[in-house]
């Protein structure tokens, strides 16, 4: 298939940048966007051009490094799948394919699409873990925990942290993002402890690193390739609640 | 890149979603009283109206209670501002092509339906409340059970008897179905009173609220301009 790419080129974090028009010829519908992007900057390469700078790292959906905003969707077009796992079938011959970065004040663009997204690291550094003290290691299943909330949090666990749910929403918001890191421990009594600290340091980190209030649009949870549900939005805003009043 | 915050993102959002049902539980109570125009359309005095609004305008309670409305009102469109510039603020350049994800279409146009709802606020609060209190001059008294009392009903009629208010009354009313139709949920969201189980129905309660409520107050306008 042949495409038309329209791609946001930034050469550097204050760089102006602008959108460049390429055109590339017969791509198979078997190749992955990234593959498509890798003969892309092949050619560019050949041509003595600079390539395309994207993200990407396991590309098999797991890692969450890989971004992209593909037509106007995190990620692309496809439900529930990462930039990685999207395949030009996917795509129509002569379709125009518009290909832009994150865009979020508190994820700084890097290079062309890669943006810096360090502020998700922050904001698990401030809460987004379990203290324990290291010795022998505990038994399995010592303490029992309910298969509901067990899987509950297993579903929050699958977040990836690629960031689609900030680049989805209109206020780039990264509530489903604590949300998801806040109720995976929430839920398991080994994070019970920690978790009126954690919720309150989360959600004040979230807010000073500049990201936006949710709106409860859910364009979050549509885009979001691990399918994180916004109730665990709802069970952040009970547990800052209850944190709030009670310390 | 430090911008600590007086107030979390969610606790303003508790604040708002507070306000916010409370406006609404205010606006069934409105809508109780404002149909009773409809009664007595065409008697001139209107008495069923007039004795309620009457009751309203010299209970006590309901005197305090007013300043708390006017209270919930302007922190619910303080706070909305405030959270509105920073959620501009976190997306300085925006993409070419936009996303439409979001899960109902009022959601984009909360500050917008909000604006045209206040704008609408000041010329309502001019058209009944400064004339009821005489601030602004022309309200007639009537004699209803031997009590004389503002001719309120009156004031009402004639105002939707000009076909300019009644349009923008209607548009108005109809921003603010918009407004509810995602802020119900929105608030239940925000306060964490939302899951799977129950999300839902909450969902399907806010459209029920956001028709009957727009549909509720349009229809008093409307009736009273054809049947002038
Ligand atoms: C009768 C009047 C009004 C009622 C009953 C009402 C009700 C609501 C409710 C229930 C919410 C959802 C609260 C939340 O999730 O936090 C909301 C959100 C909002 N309102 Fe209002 N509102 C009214 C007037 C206004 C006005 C006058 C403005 C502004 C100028 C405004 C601006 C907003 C904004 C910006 C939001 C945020 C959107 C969101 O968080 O989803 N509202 N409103
Ligand atoms: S590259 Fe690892 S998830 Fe896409």
């Amino acid at each position: 298939m042949d495409l038309k790419l329209k791609i946001w080129r930034q050469n550097g974090p204050d760089d102006k940048g602008k959108f460049v028009d390429y055109e590339i010829k017969n791509i198979s519908t078997d190749a992955s966007f990234l593959e498509m992007l890798d003969i892309l900057n092949n050619e560019l390469i050949e041509k003595g051009e600079e390539p395309v700078a994207f993200d990407h790292d396991c590309r098999e959906g797991i890692c969450g490094m890989c971004s992209l905003y593909i037509n106007g969707h995190p990620h692309g077009p496809d439900a529930a799948t990462t930039t990685c796992q999207l395949h030009m079938r996917r795509f129509k011959d002569g379709d125009t394919i518009v290909v832009e970065p994150w865009r979020a004040k508190p994820f700084p663009i890097v290079k062309d699409l890669i943006v810096d997204r360090s502020a998700f690291d922050e904001i698990i550094q401030a809460g987004g873990y379990i203290s324990v003290n290291t010795g022998g290691v505990p038994d399995a299943n010592t303490i029992p925990i309910n298969k509901g909330k067990a899987d509950l949090a297993m579903d929050a666990a699958a977040c990836i942290g690629c960031g689609a749910c900030v680049a989805a929403c209109k206020n780039a918001s990264a509530m489903l993002f604590v949300s998801a890191k806040v109720s995976q421990f929430a839920l398991l009594p080994q994070g019970r402890i920690e978790a009126k600290e954690r919720v309150k340091k989360m959600v004040a980190k979230m807010d000073e690193l500049g990201f936006g209030n949710c709106t409860n649009t859910y364009a979050c949870e549509a885009e979001c390739p691990k399918e994180i549900s916004v109730t665990n939005i709802a069970r952040m805003n009970r547990e800052f609640f209850a944190a709030k009043v009670s310390s | 890149m430090s911008n600590k915050r007086v107030y979390s993102s969610l606790t303003k959002k508790y604040v708002m979603s507070l306000m916010g049902l409370f406006l609404i539980t205010f606006l069934f109570v409105h809508l109780g009283l404002n149909l009773s125009v409809l009664k007595d359309l065409g008697s001139g005095d209107y008495p069923t109206f007039n004795e309620a609004a009457h009751f309203m305008a010299t209970n006590p309670f309901i005197q305090v209670f007013q300043w708390v409305l006017f209270a919930a009102f302007l922190i619910h469109i303080i706070f909305g501002l405030i959270l509105q510039f920073q959620n501009w603020a976190s997306r300085p350049k925006g993409y070419k092509v936009k996303g439409s994800a979001e899960e109902n279409i009022f959601s984009q146009y909360m500050i917008h339906t909000g604006i045209v709802i206040f704008i609408f606020l000041v010329i309502h609060f001019v058209n009944f409340f400064m004339v009821s209190k005489g601030i602004i001059p022309g309200i007639q008294h009537v004699k209803i059970n031997g009590e004389e009392m503002e001719n309120l009903g009156k004031v009402i009629v004639d105002v939707f008897h000009n076909g300019y208010y009644v349009t923008f009354y209607v548009l108005a009313l109809l921003l603010l179905g918009f407004h509810l139709d995602h802020g119900f949920q929105s608030a239940f969201q925000s306060l964490g009173l939302q899951n799977k189980k129950y999300g839902p129905f909450i969902k399907g309660l806010g459209h029920v609220v956001a028709i009957v409520l727009a549909l509720g107050f349009i229809i008093i306008p409307l009736v009273i301009y054809f049947t002038k």
